[in-house]
């Protein structure tokens, strides 16, 4: 799509035929990236935009937002389509490359000490060490406009971005943070505030302002993000960065190729998401369950209709609440999926009888007791990751070894009410693979489910086996993500 | 629903003179629903002023508040309308005496002088302006969302004695969610969308100066600052804005006018509910590095 000119603001507000197409790509971009927007929420945003003024960014953008997204999860990767279809479009963003400083020449007449600087309003003739004096002082007053100068000031110079070059944004961020030392600028703002001081400030303090200049620092960076992201638009066109842009939904996060910020993301849905499934499985056992036909009870009560059984009576249901046994995989790149799988059945703790959680690489331990009368699961987490004695040899994932020492030890504790869960890629390093203990499990148990956080092509390829576990088990599921974990915990109960 | 908001602006200096300190989002959405003539769903945090948009609204456009606590086995005959069948029953006993037809007598009970109205007819068959709040939404069976459906998208009530009651007048509607359970697609599709966050520090600061009365500027700034350290650590229950209120309230009983470790972690139970939360933003405020993120 071609760049459009920003609207005019003293145009009246009717839809012409330029904003009809820009709304109608701008919400295909938002499905590609997985959005629903219905056709009625479509046609409320047309309504919509009509009533706000164009000139004006953000009521333009709560605008949509309000009529197109309807779920908080979304919002992330609504306003990243919105920042890059939008990011040419109105005049505070244009890109203007001779002078990106202008607020400078002002800054530097309200402080005559700094007047090595002055003059030095073009931010092309400023020094690295000058700039970063710069930043430094835009920082600690928290001035957002000097900060966005800088970012613009800064990605210019550091970034080293050409055009056509196919580098993602990220590598450009990585090479500008690096020549700018934020860390740094972080602990001489701190010093600073230490000199000024008489008495030295209490930790409690300087917490405190430690969260405050982290707050801008996050923000600059955010500026710097938003400047590579208007330099990429420009360079590529909206279609292709929006394309690279596109981020998977919370939700859609695969468990083991996410990145820390989005681990972060997941531990926070994590929260509402067990909330909602503990609260949908408490209404399904209370509601629309009935236990068996009561036989005698129907037959005595059909006396009063002549004999004839119009009221069929049935028994109470008797409350099926299984006993669960969690056997986890916590080497390398599984462990965030088995935490997250622990995390959420603990959560739902309450639909279960019983919960027993065990952990293994190539030994295993029983880490039930870990998670005994703690409010806090991350901290439980924690401990079964520093604590529990899980390696046996070589800390190499050895399943064979590990179910062998499972059943030695807990074999005899499975019962018919015993549901056994097995998290695991599988991955046995070529170790002998023992999978008659699984069958064994299985005859015991009420019933053997094995969730594997790899996708389904990849399983029995290379020193998978989990084909070999899975003939036995009650069922194989791929998990990759939390929709997914929903899913399927919701089938168990 | 004529009120007529200028522009968004005017609607947050609207809400500002009812001491509701709203943000960009919140003024737009509220600015959209009276133009579109759409319901609002306000999602968010417990504590962060969900229901008080609706009461100042309410206050700010002069309109009757009618408000609907939602609660699991709400039904119909409590939110819609019901009929009032001891009346009736009375009136077919002294037309029986007068020995009257039965038809007539039939048509004369399922009038309106049977129906209780219940909050959702009484703001679609409101003369003056109303505000219809409908509290925690998410409480309700699924099921049960379906009544709402038709109220929400065209304002009208179905009775089947009685025919369509249209609105009057168009109310504005607020629904607010937990967020305890996924809201249906159908219900979200007639809705503008309002996620209310927790406010960034400088509102939150203005919220306390407004709403705790003769407090220093210093004190609230504070205030603001300790909280926002507070929500950066991974808690249960984050500390939500009518908490920093309460405890806005709570130091100035003690006369405090300076936040020190001491007084932070004394007080700290007004903000934090849960005791390993207390124990945790306790350990972490008194560490410099801040290494909590």
């Amino acid at each position: 799509m071609t760049v459009v000119q920003p609207p005019d603001p003293t145009v009246p507000v009717e839809l012409g035929e330029p904003i009809l197409d820009l709304l109608t790509g701008f919400i295909i971009q938002l499905r590609s990236a997985g959005l629903p927007v219905s056709l009625t929420e479509n046609l409320d945003a047309m309504e919509a935009v009509k009533h706000v003024p164009l000139s004006d960014r953000d009521t333009f953008k709560y605008a949509l937002a309000s009529t197109l997204v309807k779920h908080h999860n979304h919002w992330k990767a609504f306003e990243t389509v919105f920042e890059v279809y939008f990011s040419l479009r109105g005049p505070e963003y244009d890109i203007v490359d001779e002078s990106d400083l202008p607020e400078l020449d002002d800054e530097e007449h309200d402080e005559p000490d700094s007047g090595d600087q002055a003059g030095a309003g073009a931010g092309d003739n400023l020094t690295p060490e000058e700039l970063q004096e710069m930043l430094y002082r835009a920082l600690m007053r928290g001035d957002q406009p000097m900060m966005r100068g800088v970012a613009r000031q800064a990605v210019k110079r550091y970034a080293g971005m050409e055009p056509g070059r196919p580098v993602g944004g990220t590598y450009y961020l990585y090479r500008t943070l690096r020549n700018l030392d934020l860390d740094g600028i972080l602990e001489r703002l701190l010093e600073q505030d230490q000199d000024t001081d008489d008495d030295p400030p209490s930790d409690f303090e300087e917490r405190l302002r430690r969260d405050e200049y982290q707050e801008r620092i996050d923000k600059f960076q955010k500026e710097i993000e938003a400047e590579i992201r208007r330099r990429l638009v420009a360079d590529r066109g909206i279609e292709a960065m929006a394309k690279t842009l596109r981020k998977p939904l919370p939700e859609d996060v695969d468990f083991m190729h996410a990145s820390r910020e989005e681990m972060a993301s997941l531990r926070k849905a994590i929260y509402p998401l067990t909330r909602k499934l503990a609260s949908r499985l408490s209404r399904k056992r209370r509601h629309g369950r009935k236990g068996p036909l009561d036989f005698r009870s129907t037959v005595r009560h059909s006396l009063s209709y002549g004999g004839v059984p119009v009221e069929p009576k049935f028994r109470n249901p008797r409350p099926h609440k299984p006993e669960i046994f969690v056997i986890a995989d916590i080497s390398g790149s599984v462990a965030a999926f088995a935490r997250f799988t622990l995390h959420l059945v603990y959560a739902i703790s309450g639909q279960f009888s019983k919960v027993r959680s065990f952990v293994f690489i190539d030994g295993l331990d029983e880490v039930t007791t870990y998670f005994e009368g703690v409010e806090d699961i991350n901290e439980a987490v924690h401990r079964v990751n520093s604590e529990a004695d899980v390696v046996w040899v070589d800390g190499h994932s050895d399943y064979g070894h590990a179910l062998g020492v499972f059943w030695e030890k807990y074999g005899n504790e499975i019962g018919p009410r015993t549901s056994i869960m097995i998290l695991g890629d599988a991955r046995n390093n070529y170790h002998a693979s023992e999978s008659w203990i699984i069958k064994e499990m299985a005859d015991k148990a009420r019933n053997i489910h094995w969730l594997n956080p790899e996708p389904r092509s990849y399983w029995d390829t290379g020193d998978s086996i989990v084909g070999d576990y899975a003939q036995h088990c009650d069922g194989a599921y791929e998990v990759r993500n939390l929709r997914q974990l929903e899913a399927f915990v919701d089938k168990l109960v | 629903m004529s009120f007529n908001f200028a522009d968004v602006a005017a609607v947050r200096d609207d809400l500002a003179k009812v001491d509701y300190l709203s943000d960009e989002a919140i003024a737009g959405v509220v600015f959209l629903a009276e133009r579109l003539q759409k319901p609002i769903l306000v999602e968010g945090p417990a504590g962060t002023g969900k229901t008080q948009l609706a009461k100042s609204v309410a206050e700010m456009t002069g309109s009757r508040l009618i408000r609907l606590q939602c609660y699991e086995g709400l039904d119909e005959a409590k939110a819609l309308y019901e009929w009032n069948y001891k009346k009736q029953l009375l009136r077919i006993q002294t037309e029986r005496a007068d020995d009257h037809d039965w038809a007539e007598v039939s048509d004369d009970i399922f009038s309106d002088e049977f129906l209780l109205t219940r909050p959702l007819l009484e703001a679609i068959s409101a003369d003056d302006p109303v505000v219809l709040l409908i509290d925690e939404v998410d409480r309700v069976e699924v099921e049960t969302e379906a009544l709402l459906l038709e109220i929400l998208s065209d304002y009208q009530v179905s009775i089947p004695e009685l025919g369509t009651i249209v609105a009057k007048q168009i109310p504005l509607v607020f629904l607010t969610s937990n967020n305890t359970r996924e809201l249906s697609e159908a219900l979200k599709r007639r809705c503008l969308y309002l996620h209310i966050d927790y406010p960034d520090m400088e509102r939150e600061k203005e919220i306390v100066l407004t709403k705790v009365p003769d407090i220093t500027e210093n004190l609230a700034d504070q205030i603001a600052r300790v909280v926002r350290s507070i929500r950066t650590i991974e808690l249960k229950k984050a500390p939500s804005v009518s908490e920093t209120i309460d405890w806005a309230r709570t130091l100035m009983l003690l006369g405090v006018s300076q936040i020190d470790e001491k007084v932070a972690t004394d007080t700290i139970s007004v903000l934090l509910k849960y005791q390993s939360d207390i124990k945790k933003a306790s350990k972490e405020l008194s560490t410099a590095d801040g290494l909590s993120a």
